[in-house]
């Protein structure tokens, strides 16, 4: 069968099992819009701008626990997509993006929107590729797709010269990817895995450690049983929120800088620390050499690089964090469970210690009646909504509200750049997970910086039929700058004051959605009432306190637990 | 930890990018790149192989070694420090000789078992190799004479069992 490039990079994405894919035409890829212009079982979201295209591919892969696609022009398309891509980095989410070329022949020849977007993408990708040769284009896509998705997944890019879309050749099959010098170790040596039924055995006030890696593997169900079975209490990174139940008692609540002061307590005090699929970011550990100082370390993932790069674990096991929290619930259950979960005085002992920090600080704001603060309005979009509500956020005090009072009960609900901190990625991120999820209801929250960074995609929510509700909690600051200016350099608040800020309800009329706004305590659950059960988009704008702070915080630099309380 | 300098032995794609990628890991994440050689390899044309020379302690070159690995393109990264190895250099150094100076510079090319490759009116080019403490100390005799400039290989090494390195 005689296919042309366009075709052959169409028909690959399809058998990969994607039936979405966001991107924004150009010269460089006509022949691809052309070939998806026949295409009617793969849809294709025209976003207005490339980053947001990125963004969409990203929260569409993890909302759907697959893989995101993304497909743009070349030169200042491909460009665009960089911040997307570094993004999908940090936050090791499997994406392929595809970008336009110039023809092969004027590679080199600094051609119209010519840039080397393999060269410029190599140290945030996973792997990319040029494709030179149409006979190689359907091993390429196979090989991008089987490296961005597997061991710990990644962005991939494929940059495709505009010949080789065009050019026709005779299609085969490329057959199963087998690349010699990548293969991840998904299965986990059992000596160390006997090593920590040994530690578990051992220890008085275990804590376990959730991160992302636990989101990408789909290893919840398991750790949540390794909890249960040991009685141990979980925290977790910022990525690895909903990877434990939010309303279980043995939660904690997110750890680190913004983390509570119970989940930061129980780091500083436990003797075992079991963490699973995370990386040790500088905002989870504060100053390394009192993070976890009296415990022994367990650390599960995937990557070797992640194991003695940040933390030193006393027990690294390099595995898929599913297949190694599996193997190890096995081995738990062969022993005596009270072995397992501890002495019973020792261990509610340790309960007992992490109930008193949570009563000597609790999670708390006051919502007093004049000014609303930014905190009740996540509250109240917590209870006003269900356990399958997908949030994402924007990034800043708004990303840390929401992480801190949006108590998440399931992985892959909460879709936030975490590693990057990408302001502007709520928005098309919305888009994307509800591309994903047509069935469920997606809230971005934003603050009223971080909206205007991508707001141009309310219209790609509108054209494309994908409603996402916003929340904007408008403060009229960059709050979380604002936050360290008042903190650390004597509230002198340079160029954070945003108060020449559009009309945000004209905004979402402007696009055709719907916008309302309130600065009323007693205002805030009608509005989002109104607002969610609204079938289309609709921007709910809250007027909040204007220099309310994220608290608890710990300073750069300081221990997890010399925490600054409320 | 102290730093110690380290021969890494990396086995690769021969493919147009993968030097990048891999002096691009350095520069990104703060390594140290002493010296670096790079040819395809003679049994499999498919491959090449980099000889590298970098200095950390053993946190860094541990972390050094697992992000060589991660690259795709790498196939295989062997250290070759602590292990029995051979190495070799390869310099050629273009060197003032003036007729008087000609004879003590020859004698020295001699005790070095050296080569003197080109000539002219007042200077030798001389090839030599060894390990970098030859090449130094060769150097600092030649010093006095006047050297007017000198083009060096970087290490290369391999290990002396007689399987092939992984």
């Amino acid at each position: 069968m005689k296919l042309k490039g366009a075709q052959i990079l169409i028909k690959m994405i399809k058998e990969e099992g994607v039936d979405t894919i966001f991107g924004y035409p150009g010269g460089a890829v006509i022949d691809i819009y052309d070939a998806l212009d026949n295409t009617t079982d793969l849809r294709h979201i025209l976003v207005r701008h490339e980053q947001a295209a990125v963004h969409a591919a990203d929260a569409y892969a993890r909302a759907k626990g697959t893989v995101g696609v993304a497909l743009v022009t070349s030169g200042p398309g491909a460009t665009n997509t960089v911040t997307g891509i570094a993004s999908a980095y940090m936050d090791s989410i499997p994406i392929v993006v595809f970008t336009g070329q110039v023809p092969t022949a004027l590679i080199g020849n600094d051609a119209f929107q010519e840039v080397d977007i393999v060269g410029i993408t190599r140290p945030c990708t996973k792997h990319n590729y040029l494709v030179k040769d149409i006979t190689k284009l359907a091993k390429t896509i196979k090989e991008a797709f089987h490296i961005a998705k597997s061991g710990r997944p990644g962005p991939v890019l494929v940059d495709l010269p505009k010949d080789v879309m065009a050019a026709m050749t005779e299609f085969e099959e490329p057959g199963e990817i087998d690349l010699k010098s990548y293969k991840p170790t998904y299965n986990p040596n059992m000596k160390q895995l006997s090593k920590v039924v040994e530690l578990i055995k051992e220890a008085k006030r275990p804590v376990i450690f959730s991160g992302g890696g636990v989101v990408l593997s789909k290893a919840s169900c398991e750790l949540t049983k390794l909890a249960k079975m040991m009685n141990c209490p979980v925290t977790a990174s910022l990525m690895g929120l909903g990877t434990f139940p939010g309303s279980d008692p043995l939660w904690l609540g997110m750890l680190g800088m913004h983390g509570t002061y119970r989940a930061n307590m129980s780091i500083g005090h436990c003797d075992l620390l079991i963490a699973v699929g995370v990386r040790f970011d500088d905002r989870v550990t504060g100053r390394k050499d009192k993070f976890a100082s009296e415990a022994k370390i367990v650390q599960i993932d995937i990557d070797p690089t992640s194991i003695h790069k940040n933390v030193e674990a006393n027990c690294p096991i390099v595995g898929d964090c599913k297949n190694t929290l599996e193997l190890l619930n096995s081995m738990l259950e062969g022993e005596n469970l009270a072995d397992i979960s501890g002495n019973p005085e020792e261990r509610q002992a340790w309960l007992d210690q992490i109930a008193q920090w949570r009563a000597a600080s609790p999670q708390r704001y006051e919502q007093k009646d004049d000014v609303i603060k930014p905190q009740f309005v996540i509250d109240r979009l917590h209870k006003l909504t269900d356990k399958n509500t997908i949030i994402t956020t924007e990034v800043g005090q708004n990303q840390m509200w929401t992480a801190q009072y949006y108590h998440f009960d399931q992985p892959n609900h909460f879709i936030t750049s975490g590693g990057l901190g990408v302001m502007g990625f709520g928005l098309p991120a919305a888009i994307g997970a509800k591309a994903a999820c047509p069935d469920k209801l997606v809230v971005c929250v934003a603050g009223d910086g971080s909206i205007q960074m991508n707001s141009q995609e309310l219209m790609t929510a509108i054209e494309s039929n994908l409603p996402v509700k916003i929340v904007i909690l408008n403060n009229r600051y960059l709050g979380m700058v604002r936050q360290w200016q008042e903190l650390f350099y004597d509230k002198r608040y340079s160029c954070t004051n945003m108060e020449k800020a559009p009309d945000f309800v004209k905004l979402a009329e402007a696009y055709g959605a719907i916008g309302m706004r309130t600065d009323k305590v007693n205002e805030v659950e009608e509005v989002l009432k109104k607002g969610l059960a609204y079938e289309g988009t609709v921007i709910m704008e809250f007027i909040v306190e204007r220099e309310e702070c994220v608290y608890p915080m710990v300073p750069a630099g300081v221990a997890i637990t010399e925490m600054l309380l409320v | 930890m102290s730093n110690q300098k380290h021969i890494l032995s990396i086995l690769v794609d021969n493919e147009p990018g993968v030097l990048s990628r891999i002096a691009g890991l350095f520069s990104g994440r703060g390594y140290n790149i002493e010296s670096l050689s790079v040819a395809q390899t003679a049994e499999n044309s498919a491959l090449s192989r980099i000889t590298m020379v970098t200095v950390g302690d053993d946190h860094i070159v541990e972390q050094i070694t697992k992000q060589l690995h991660k690259l795709i393109n790498v196939i295989t990264v062997n250290d070759l420090t602590d292990k029995k190895y051979v190495q070799r250099e390869l310099m050629l150094i273009k060197v003032n000789a003036k007729p008087e100076q000609r004879a003590e510079i020859l004698r020295i090319v001699d005790i070095f078992r050296c080569k003197v490759v080109d000539v002219g009116p007042e200077h030798y080019t001389i090839e030599m190799s060894g390990d970098d403490g030859k090449i130094e100390a060769f150097i600092d005799l030649l010093r006095p004479m006047g050297i007017i400039e000198t083009a060096r290989t970087g290490l290369i090494a391999l290990p002396r069992d007689k399987k092939k390195s992984k």
